[in-house]
């Protein structure tokens, strides 16, 4: 779960870490009041994802009025897909230095790796493409996490020894996001040094595992409805299917996930765009295939699905037999194309026909009918 | 004949009394694989499909001198079960399990580190089968023929499907091995790429990849410095957006890392064929080869 600034702050201010004085607004009336209450602010959108500044999501206020008027027009608005929540008023800050603090997952060393720069306020990846020696990096033991004399290094190593006494502490600190929340992603950037010394998070990004979500039951439910999200990924998650929405105009159902891209891959090859993801896994029964063509179905672009199920130890005589009963109880009239092979290939296809639902001999062929059907 | 496993192999089940344990272990007998035993914690004792139960791995192995485990147990408890069956000497371990939490397996692959004969696969892999012979895992055995092409996927269905395709052709196989779609995995392709390289029985090799980390680009890097195996290689999810997972918790973008672009472009930069559908992956591994990076085949 990627968390919004304001919450992935408010988890920081738990470990320990400081961070500007700032108030959660849901209405313009609440903005003003922050600002009465903290003096100038910056008003800033919640929104998951990056660039809210570019797309004018953060104004300054320096009056309550100010304030009032920049969280009506950013409450409502529209970033890269997210219909803004609610604002985040948060005071100023007395910045002598900017620097960067993170840690994330490194797939290829299949391990935690920890990074701290003196190039804060900038992205990260662009610093690590242009001059890489500029961001120290350490991989701390996961069993015991990092050691004082290794963050020591750590510190040195970027440049940052005049603020060792404060930076040592406040990464162990972070750290602790790792073993306490089952954090992937933290990132403090920038992480500014005040003027009289202090160490505080400007921003702060945080997102945690959701395969873990069984022993971390807290956040998942104090933060995740604050966010509308996609009506027919919610709609999909209370199903337990794997879905995402995507903005074409094939809905796509698949075994497998590799498959199922496979699948969207083909559908823009053959000159459409898919609706959505949706992985039904390895044994395509019938009320799942139900559950999912209920959802597709939902979101009016779709005219038409292409089905794509390899049937493993599931025979594709059941199959079959399972998406025409999904067809007829939700009285679908929208062409499907069903491509199925595996065990009982035959059989499958000749129900499927049998019941007027066009097989396809290949993935490739199916995508290529479908799309022809929803020109 | 394969790599890593075959029908002497003893194979024990961890979880073989729960509901996917059981089914799949049943199938793994029904295939030829040597199963000596299970371990549920509390059931020992006790057979199940004819075979002793045991309450830990260490009794099992003690028992039975298994070398090979699947583990078939919930996510939560996967990691420790993948950690005791390495902490009782089981050298081949194939994680069947989904939904582990991605820290655990970060820890995993530390304790590992002091155990290097140890080799994992998965977790959330469909484990790896060897035709003819033996299997640990839910591959479907059915769509397999024993022959000369090595696969190694992260991708379940979509293996299946090629395999079948691979059988339909005529074109039999030496072993198969899913590694599974998970962020942290135990064997990359490039190890499984460097087992099939060794394995004289195996003259052609299919890679099955799909978006997210970099594990592709380094087997392709693998492959550019000089292989003897005709390969061919396959990546789905090029039409995936952005920061979205699809299915496997491994398989995102994220930003403009990971992309299915940037994987088919380092296979082509090693002479390596890259299937655009999945169609095209017999035909390319049939068709005479332009350009490779081999220095002995």
């Amino acid at each position: 779960m990627k968390l919004l600034e304001y919450q992935a702050k408010e988890v920081l201010a738990s470990l320990g870490i400081p961070i500007p004085p700032g108030r959660v607004a849901r209405t313009p009336e609440e903005a003003a009041g922050a600002c009465a209450e903290l003096g100038p602010v910056a008003v800033k959108a919640q929104v998951p994802v990056g660039g809210r500044g570019k797309a004018g999501g953060i104004k300054l206020a320096s009056t309550p009025d100010d304030a009032r008027s920049a969280a009506e027009q950013i409450i409502g608005m529209d970033i890269k897909g997210f219909r803004v929540p609610l604002v985040y008023c948060e005071g100023a800050l007395d910045i002598a230095r900017e620097i960067y603090l993170g840690f994330t997952v490194d797939r290829d060393a299949r391990a935690n790796i920890l990074m701290l720069s003196a190039r804060g306020g900038m992205d990260i990846e662009q610093v690590a493409e242009e001059s890489p020696d500029a961001i120290a990096r350490l991989y701390p033991d996961p069993w015991r996490g990092p050691l004082d004399f290794e963050l020591n290094q750590l510190v040195f190593a970027a440049g940052l020894g005049e603020h060792a006494r404060a930076l040592v502490p406040l990464i162990k600190r972070l750290y602790r996001a790792i073993p306490e929340h089952d954090a992937l992603t933290a990132e403090i950037n920038p992480l500014v040094i005040t003027g009289d010394g202090r160490v505080v998070a400007g921003d702060a990004k945080l997102e945690t595992d959701e395969n873990a979500s069984f022993r971390q039951r807290a956040l998942e439910e104090r933060y995740s409805g604050v966010l509308e999200g996609d009506p027919y990924e919610v709609e999909a998650k209370k199903r337990g299917l794997t879905y995402v929405s995507l903005d074409g105009e094939v809905g796509i159902i698949g075994n497998g996930a590799g498959l199922c891209m496979g699948t969207l891959d083909m559908v823009q090859r053959a000159g459409g765009g898919a609706a959505n993801f949706c992985d039904i896994g390895g044994g395509a029964r019938a009320e799942v295939v139900e559950n999912a063509l209920t959802v597709i179905l939902m979101n009016p672009r779709v005219r038409g699905v292409l089905i794509n199920v390899f049937g493993g130890i599931t025979r594709g005589d059941e199959v079959a037999r399972g998406l025409v009963q999904a067809r007829d109880n939700l009285g679908m009239s929208l062409p499907l194309v069903v491509r199925l092979s595996g065990t009982n290939e035959e059989e499958g296809r000749a129900i499927l026909k049998e019941n007027g639902i066009e097989p396809g001999a290949s993935g490739w062929e199916a995508a290529q009918k479908i799309v022809g059907l929803t020109r | 004949m394969a790599i890593l496993l075959d029908a002497q192999t003893p194979v024990i089940v961890q979880g073989i009394t729960g509901r996917e344990g059981s089914f799949h272990a049943e199938q793994m007998q029904l295939m030829g694989t040597r199963l000596v035993g299970g371990v549920t914690p509390g059931k020992g004792g006790g057979t199940h499909h004819g075979v002793p139960v045991f309450d830990t791995v260490a009794a099992a192995v003690r028992e039975t001198g298994a070398t090979a485990s699947g583990i078939f147990v919930p996510g939560p408890y996967a990691a420790d079960a993948i950690m005791e069956a390495a902490a009782a000497g089981v050298t081949l371990i194939a994680c069947i399990s989904e939904g582990i939490p991605i820290q655990d397996m970060i820890r995993v692959k530390a304790f590992l580190r002091d155990l290097p004969e140890t080799r994992l696969i998965g977790a959330n892999c469909p484990g790896l089968l060897t035709p003819g012979q033996a299997k640990i895992g839910i591959i479907p055995q059915r769509f397999s023929s024993p022959g000369s092409v090595g696969i190694v996927s992260r991708s379940g269905t979509l293996t299946y499907e090629t395999m079948a395709a691979l059988t339909a052709a005529g074109m039999g196989q030496s072993t198969i091995v899913g590694i599974g779609g998970d962020p942290v995995l135990g064997l990359s392709f490039s190890d499984v790429i460097a087992l099939f390289e060794r394995d004289q029985a195996t003259t052609h090799l299919v890679v099955i990849g799909e978006i997210g980390g970099s594990d592709e680009e380094r087997a392709a890097e693998l492959l550019g410095r000089g292989s003897r195996l005709r390969t061919v290689a396959f990546i789905s999810g090029r039409t995936a957006p952005e920061g979205k997972r699809m299915g496997h918790a491994g398989a995102i973008v994220s930003g403009n890392r990971g992309t299915a672009r940037s994987k088919e472009e380092a296979f082509r930069a090693a002479g390596v064929a890259v299937a655009e559908t999945t169609s095209e992956i017999v035909e390319l591994l049939g068709a005479p080869v332009a350009s490779h990076g081999g220095d002995e085949g």
